[in-house]
């Protein structure tokens, strides 16, 4: 995973509140067996629509999400990050995202952070009058930046240091490989198992 | 202090646990299938790794596969690959898989319990939403994304931050008629799709307590559209008879039963929401919009925006309005459908097709709708034809599929036409969720069946 400190970029208004995974990227799209290439699904429906922000020129660049509140509900399909990152976003801002997608978000190296509400309003009607407008996403500090405004979102120590690290999760719970044989062998007998022994 | 049933399951499975960290989390049961899973099998591969515990992991073929000619390669090439994606990983890792056309094959949450592999008090993951249908027996179930299927493959643990708890009381009598599809999307409608984000759901009170644990499957599994990963039931008696003699129940039935009778939620237990629902006030229930919370008893109109205050929720309703084609004050017993979808993890077992055929028996669907009528796994179809059920529905007009997951997320070639409108039992009425431009109405199966004989959506009253 690449490692996530500070990203700066200009952001783009998703003004919909309740985004599920399957709006991210439609099932169609999960035939593949690869991790890359799903950017050609991401909002695929609503991209059919010239109206949509993400086919206006003026935030064809952006690469912050600013998204309304319960973003990613639904299937727990890791391809609505793929989706999002093989776009080129880099982070989304929203008040409020779902457990599953903010999970997986933080294991594939998108950063989400979640403002207030009225905060991701101040956003919207920032880049909406000026589409140009710099966002600074600042793990490190646990701050997001635009113009003169600083905001401060939560995030806890864990993930943070994973992120600015860029470590595999799986290698760091290897590292405690004998507490899992130890959990192991007392386990009770009854517990099913799926092949026969 | 007591604990809550879903704490005593996570403090049994922690694997180790340290300040600032997330608890390391033992899983008992990994399901697979083909859809979350290739990228997890390939990271395996590059990073070297193996699968750490084979005997605790199932494997079945649902998302992509077809419900018709089982028996012939599979058309679409791009479906055929990731099926035999799956195959060849179960194979080079050794993980037992129930193939199309294989005797146990399905849904992966309908083929867990009917195998007795879904048990009280264990951790239960796979890489779905619809997990939490497993919390119906008292374990602990959630949905995960792939790259959390790879680190369950690797480590047989996942590092998880400890859920907040919610009870959700559900006192009284349902009235006949009156169905658990109907309290869940009560539920979602009340507290929203949001409303559990953040929190293990337990289902409590006396009309849970009475419910078939098929039926209790039902409510769990659509905890997520509440926005909660998980929800919980307490096993009873209802749940010991379900799981002995299926082919996993436990040989040392008495040490299980003895652990299983343990799992209840202390009486000095605190939970940190409690939400109430009175079921004797429940009335069969229909969603109108594009989100699972967007519901209304079906005696309702279609809502009008310009009455609701919060501004989101107004853009959102009108949004929903014109995406589904649908009028303010319009009944919803008005609302004429073209596709009637009975199945899914959410309504597709044994109970739920009785249920539908016990309507439609000796009748004849609407000729302006068809009917697909899909059994959750083979062993239900089975089960059904067995029944005679199969008969009931072709001779009432409806098809009789193969099992799989099919309308409930298109992703087969089961899929709604661009502004074809559904009444589907499944759990999921996103934009274009059952093919693009289709329209879902989330209805429970009794509902499903009234609404193919009148072609509006209906409950077995009106008939």
């Amino acid at each position: 995973m690449d490692k996530f400190t500070t990203h700066t970029g200009t952001g783009v208004p998703l003004r919909r509140s309740n985004v599920d995974t399957d709006q991210i990227i439609p099932a169609v799209y999960l035939k593949r067996v690869t991790r890359s290439g799903f950017e050609d699904g991401l909002f695929s429906a609503w991209r059919s629509d010239p109206e949509f922000v993400l086919n206006k020129a003026e935030y064809k660049a952006g690469t912050i999400l600013v998204a309304g509140a319960d973003f990613g509900t639904g299937s727990s399909r890791e391809h609505a990050v793929w989706a999002l990152q093989n776009y080129g976003f880099k982070a989304v801002l929203s008040s409020r995202f779902a457990d599953i997608f903010r999970g997986n978000s933080m294991k594939a190296g998108l950063l989400t952070v979640i403002l207030t509400e009225s905060e991701i309003e101040a956003i919207w009607a920032a880049i909406e009058a000026d589409a140009t407008v710099q966002i600074t996403v600042d793990l490190e500090n646990r701050q997001v930046r635009y113009g003169s405004t600083t905001l401060s979102f939560a995030i806890d120590d864990y993930t943070r240091w994973r992120l600015i690290e860029g470590l595999d999760d799986i290698g760091l719970t290897l590292k405690h490989v004998d507490a899992i044989s130890a959990f192991e062998k007392a386990r009770p007998a009854y517990k099913p198992v799926t092949l026969n022994s | 202090m007591g604990k809550t049933l879903a704490e005593k399951i996570w403090h049994e499975h922690i694997v180790r646990s340290a300040d600032g960290e997330p608890d390391v989390i033992f899983i008992d049961l990994h399901l697979i299938h083909e859809v979350t899973s290739p990228q997890a099998f390939d990271g395996l591969r590059l990073a070297g790794r193996k699968v750490r515990r084979a005997d605790l992991t199932i494997a079945t073929e649902d998302h992509n596969t077809p419900t018709i000619d089982i028996d012939k390669p599979i058309a679409d090439p791009v479906s055929r690959l990731q099926i035999e994606t799956l195959r060849n990983n179960c194979k080079e890792f050794g993980i037992r898989l129930h193939s199309l056309g294989d005797v146990e094959q399905g849904i992966v949450h309908v083929v867990g319990p009917q195998l007795g592999l879904t048990q009280p008090g264990m951790t239960i993951v796979c890489g779905d939403s619809h997990t939490s249908t497993h919390g119906a027996f008292g374990a602990l179930a959630f949905g995960i994304g792939t790259s959390e299927v790879e680190h369950v493959l690797a480590t047989q643990t996942l590092p998880l931050a400890r859920p907040k708890t919610m009870a959700i009381n559900v006192e009284g009598t349902l009235k006949p008629g009156v169905s658990s599809k109907d309290i869940i999307l009560a539920i979602i409608a009340k507290i929203g799709t949001g409303g559990g984000q953040g929190y293990v759901i337990e289902y409590r009170g006396s009309a849970i307590r009475a419910l078939s644990m098929e039926s209790r499957m039902t409510i769990c599994n659509m905890s997520i559209e509440a926005g909660a990963r998980a929800g919980v039931i307490a096993p009873d008696e209802t749940t010991f008879e379900y799981i002995k003699g299926k082919p996993h129940a436990p040989k040392d039935w008495d040490a299980a039963l003895a652990y299983w009778k343990s799992l209840h939620t202390d009486s000095d237990a605190k939970f940190d929401v409690e939400v109430n629902l009175n079921a004797d006030e429940l009335a069969p229930f229909v969603t109108w919009g594009t989100n699972p919370g967007q519901g209304l008893p079906l005696s309702a109109n279609v809502p009008n925006p310009a009455e609701i205050s919060d501004p989101a929720e107004r853009n959102a309703a009108e949004r929903a309005l014109t995406y589904m084609d649908l009028t303010a004050g319009t009944p919803l017993k008005a609302i004429k459908i073209d596709t009637v979808f009975l199945g899914s993890c959410t309504n597709g077992r044994i109970e739920d097709l009785r249920a539908a055929a016990s309507v439609v028996n000796g009748k004849k669907i609407s000729p302006s709708l068809r009917m697909l009528v899909v059994p959750g796994s083979a062993r239900v179809r089975l089960q059904a034809e067995a029944e005679g059920l199969d008969k009931i529905f072709l001779a009432a007009g409806a098809e009789w599929r193969n099992a799989g997951c099919s309308m409930c997320l298109g992703m087969n070639p089961d899929q709604l036409a661009p502004g074809e409108r559904s009444a589907s039992t499944s759990n999921r009425n996103f934009e274009g969720r059952q093919g693009k431009g289709g329209r879902t109405h989330l209805v429970s199966p009794l509902v499903a069946a009234a609404t193919a004989l009148r072609g509006t959506l209906s409950s077995p009253a009106d008939l």
